[in-house]
């Protein structure tokens, strides 16, 4: 059967690399005793597969990842299991059984939830002659609402100019944070820096380095013309 | 969430930030409030190599079952991250509190091979303790050094507290003991020293005196300290089997050398060979029990949930129940998605059998150390392997389908000729030639591909060849061109394949390995002007090292392709690793006229390891 697995990487995790982080679950998958399928061949590997690489730095509390296992396995004490044998930063949310004809996490991303704040300690650097945080966060949702919002962006035949407005979804602020959801996976993808660049680009300026923590907060699917999270498509989700 | 020593900023500008980290699984985790003693145990690389390292999970595993103690890990900076902290002055820390090595009661650094000794310059340096033992105060760690290279620690001597020789498992638990009653009395760095130099094992440097003859050589090693003994013998488990492994290994989560579960079968080596310092000074050799190994088998795959598991030792195919072992692994793991990985086991129809089952024959290679391209030579060296064990073992592997064979070779070695060195040509050619009279055209997948590789021969301490005149780089370079020529010459040489190591760096490597106390100041001299990370060709500066040497006033040759008498004091004699002085003379002697030793099984040389009591010496003997 096919399990869609949740889990968040947070604090120290967000320094462990896409790779790497495969690697860690192959293991907590024999750590946790999960009776998953393997490949046939001579060096026979796990069917197991990810929706979005999340770059190093970000933290995450939406990561996906889908697994063949045996019908024997436990699903009920899987979450668990599997919890006990956690680095530290890394949580598994939920453990979802899918329909056999579900579509494959890496394949349905359509679009993911970003939030974006300060980094401790950065907040005089990127606050500049802003008054506070809010002020802040309030202009850039200004810049959102531009008709258009054009990123020049170096490409290898040169520059390119591209329009992101269509390809975010959703954009919303409060008082330390600004928080949207954007286009994602494999027909158009964008990263959350590069509107932070288009607004950086905006004000003639250079976007301070390391300023910006960003989260990512759930990867959705598009369903019947809807976004919905990868996990709702499972079974059991209310 | 556990602090860390670094910022983001400098976390996200360099490569791998999860070098710097910790927070692995099986990491242990105690409040450093809660213990007497804090324990740094550092491999002088960078984390990649150093968490390859089995050793290290055994003591970090070991010392941390003591509820008083506390062992945290340190590994080199990488060359990235090495100029932030300097001029950062950040100082360098543990992975799992993240704070200050300097701040620990010792420092432990493990000394595998003699290129890493600039590193522990800098692991001393960026933890912020001054570099010669001499200038510590009481406010920072005891340096203790330990592993394969503290059988010759002279050339460290100035810049450590204190060596343990040997085996960690015996009398580490006094050394902390002694340690944790000095404290609590308030006694004194000198105080501690004291008691340590009455441990058997422990060698502390300071409370030993040096004279030299005029020649350079050394006229007189003597104790200055009434607690400082004459020799130190090594430590070493007797009975393996009543000495704890590890059982939550460290899974790191970068891509390391070893990442796999090591399952260590057995100590020492039956074999002899006379270059070899590993098969000498871990004699006698000791196997670890079948039910031991198969139930840490078990725990250890479960623990960290590798895709591999290795058997390690110096020469698997001498474990006795090698084959139920193996049978054992097959039968538990194969099929649950786990390799199975066999090092070290000589070629014949038993290993290529269990071969074909672990991996996939077109994949791997058939791997031989010759070790000499001559039987004379071979003979020489004590290395059992003969031209017809080669040829029968690679005939065999042909018809099981393997095409690819990696040769070993040293150059260099005493004695060695012209044939001797085109030799290493003429055997992998018979190679190459077995392939194609054995395996008709139709059956053949495609070439053969023989790689030989050679590397430069060192002399190390407690071998036989400890008296040998090493090569210059020069005519190291030549032997290489010599072979290299012979391969051109050969019909089958598009089958053929020669590399050879770098010439530079062992010449250095033989300085290290045999040098005295005197060679300190050269290693402090040219760490002072940027050397580091000599082990990696990309950092490797070799005029550095040479300025070093002029500037020091100290000769390479002295060192290194001099020829020492039989009654010379060598700077590591007041060691004793159980192998007797006697019997390397004797080995010698019998090496210069081509006779062999056999192994320990067939017949003791009495060695003097026998004194140890363990393993192979009372095996057959209750």
């Amino acid at each position: 059967m096919k399990v869609r697995i949740k889990f968040s990487k947070e604090g120290n995790a967000k320094f462990i690399g896409h790779l790497d982080v495969m690697r860690y679950f192959q293991k907590v998958m024999r750590r946790a005793e999960i009776s998953i399928c393997y490949s046939g061949g001579f060096s026979p590997h796990q069917i197991m597969s990810f929706a979005a690489p999340l770059g190093v730095g970000i933290t995450s509390c939406g990561e996906y990842f889908d697994i063949e296992v045996e019908d024997s396995e436990n699903l009920s004490t899987m979450k668990e299991r599997m919890n006990q044998t956690m680095a530290e930063g890394f949580h598994i949310e939920s453990c979802r059984r899918l329909p056999d004809s579900a579509g494959n996490a890496m394949s349905i991303v359509a679009a993911a939830r970003y939030t974006i704040s300060f980094r401790s300690g950065y907040e005089q650097t990127a606050l500049e002659d802003f008054k506070d945080t809010e002020q802040w966060m309030k202009e850039l949702e200004k810049f959102y609402q531009n008709e258009s919002i054009i990123i020049t962006k170096k490409t290898k035949k040169g520059m390119k100019e591209l329009d992101l407005k269509p390809l975010i979804y959703e954009f919303s602020s409060d008082k330390t944070s600004a928080c949207m959801v954007i286009s994602t996976g494999s027909a158009e993808n964008i990263k959350p820096e590069l509107i932070l660049d288009a607004y950086y680009q905006h004000l003639k300026k250079e976007r301070p380095a390391f300023a910006f923590q960003i989260q990512r907060e759930e990867v959705y699917a598009l369903k019947d013309g809807r976004l919905v999270s990868l996990e709702a498509l499972g079974e059991g989700y209310e | 969430m556990r602090k860390l020593a670094l910022p983001d900023e400098i976390l996200l500008s360099i490569q791998q930030p999860a070098r710097y980290i910790g927070g692995e699984v099986n990491m242990c985790v105690k409040d450093p409030e809660s213990v007497d003693i804090r324990f740094a145990m550092c491999f002088p690389d960078v984390y990649d190599i150093g968490m390859s390292h089995l050793g290290i999970q055994i003591l970090y595993s070991m010392f941390n079952s003591r509820e008083d103690t506390y062992c945290e890990r340190v590994y080199s900076p990488w060359m990235d991250l090495d100029p932030i902290m300097r001029s950062q002055k950040i100082p360098l820390f543990a992975l799992e509190s993240q704070d200050p090595v300097k701040d620990f009661d010792f420092l432990g650094i493990t000394l595998q091979y003699e290129m890493c000794y600039t590193n522990v310059l800098q692991i001393l340096e960026l933890s912020q303790i001054p570099l010669h033992a001499a200038e510590r105060d009481e406010t920072v760690p005891i340096v203790i050094g330990g592993g394969p290279c503290a059988y010759n620690p002279e050339p460290l001597a100035d810049f450590f507290d204190l060596f343990y020789i040997g085996e960690g498992e015996t009398v580490y638990h006094q050394l902390l003991d002694r340690y944790k009653e000095n404290k609590k009395a308030n006694g004194t760095r000198k105080q501690f020293l004291e008691l340590a130099a009455e441990i058997p094992g422990i060698y502390v440097p300071s409370f030993y005196d040096v004279e030299y003859h005029p020649d350079g050589t050394i006229k007189r090693f003597s104790p200055n300290h009434p607690n400082a003994k004459k020799t130190i013998t090594k430590e070493l488990v007797a009975d393996l089997d009543q000495a704890d492994y590890i059982e939550k290994p460290l899974v790191p989560y970068i891509k390391v050398t070893q990442d796999r579960v090591v399952l260590e079968i057995m100590r020492g080596c039956i074999r002899g060979c006379r270059f070899c310092q590993a098969g000498n000074v871990y004699r006698p050799m000791r196997e670890k029990g079948l039910d031991y190994l198969k139930d840490y088998a078990v725990k250890l795959l479960k623990s960290t949930g590798h895709e591999e598991i290795s058997l390690s030792s110096l020469s698997s195919s001498d474990y006795s129940q090698l084959e139920e072992l193996i049978q054992f692994l097959i039968a538990e793991f194969k099929g649950k998605g786990v390799n199975i990985s066999l090092p070290s086991l000589r070629i014949d129809a038993f290993s290529l059998d269990v071969m074909s089952k672990v991996q996939d024959v077109k994949k791997s290679s058939l791997t031989f150390a010759p070790e000499a391209g001559s039987q004379r030579l071979r003979d020489v060296i004590n290395k059992g392997l003969t031209e017809e064990d080669i040829l029968t073992g690679a005939a065999q592997a042909f018809h099981g389908g393997w095409n690819r064979v990696k040769l070993y070779f040293m150059l260099g070695l005493p004695t060695e000729t012209k044939e001797d060195m085109e030799g290493i040509a003429l055997l992998s050619e018979k190679i190459a030639e077995t392939y194609y009279d054995e395996i008709p055209k139709e059956q053949r997948h495609g070439k053969v591909q023989v790689v030989a590789s050679s590397s430069f021969f060192v002399p190390k301490p407690f071998t036989p060849f400890q008296w040998a005149k090493m090569c210059t780089k020069e005519e190291f370079i030549e032997r290489a061109n010599i072979v290299r020529q012979k391969f051109r010459e050969m019909l089958n040489r598009k089958s053929l394949k020669y590399n050879w190591h770098e010439a530079e760096l062992t010449v250095l490597e033989g300085v290290l390995a045999r040098g005295d106390r005197r060679v300190g100041a050269v290693i402090e001299e040219a760490y002072r002007n940027g050397a580091c990370f000599d082990s990696w060709s990309e950092y490797f500066n070799n005029d550095i090292w040479m300025k070093a040497f002029e500037t020091c006033g100290i000769s390479v040759d002295f060192y290194t392709t001099r020829e020492r008498n039989l009654e010379e004091i060598f700077p590591w004699d007041f060691i004793d690793p159980g192998v007797s002085k006697d019997f390397l003379k004797r080995q010698w002697i019998q090496a210069m006229e081509g006779q062999v030793t056999p192994n320990c099984r067939m017949q003791c040389a009495g060695c003097g390891a026998m004194k140890f009591k363990g393993g192979v010496c009372c095996e057959g003997k209750n």
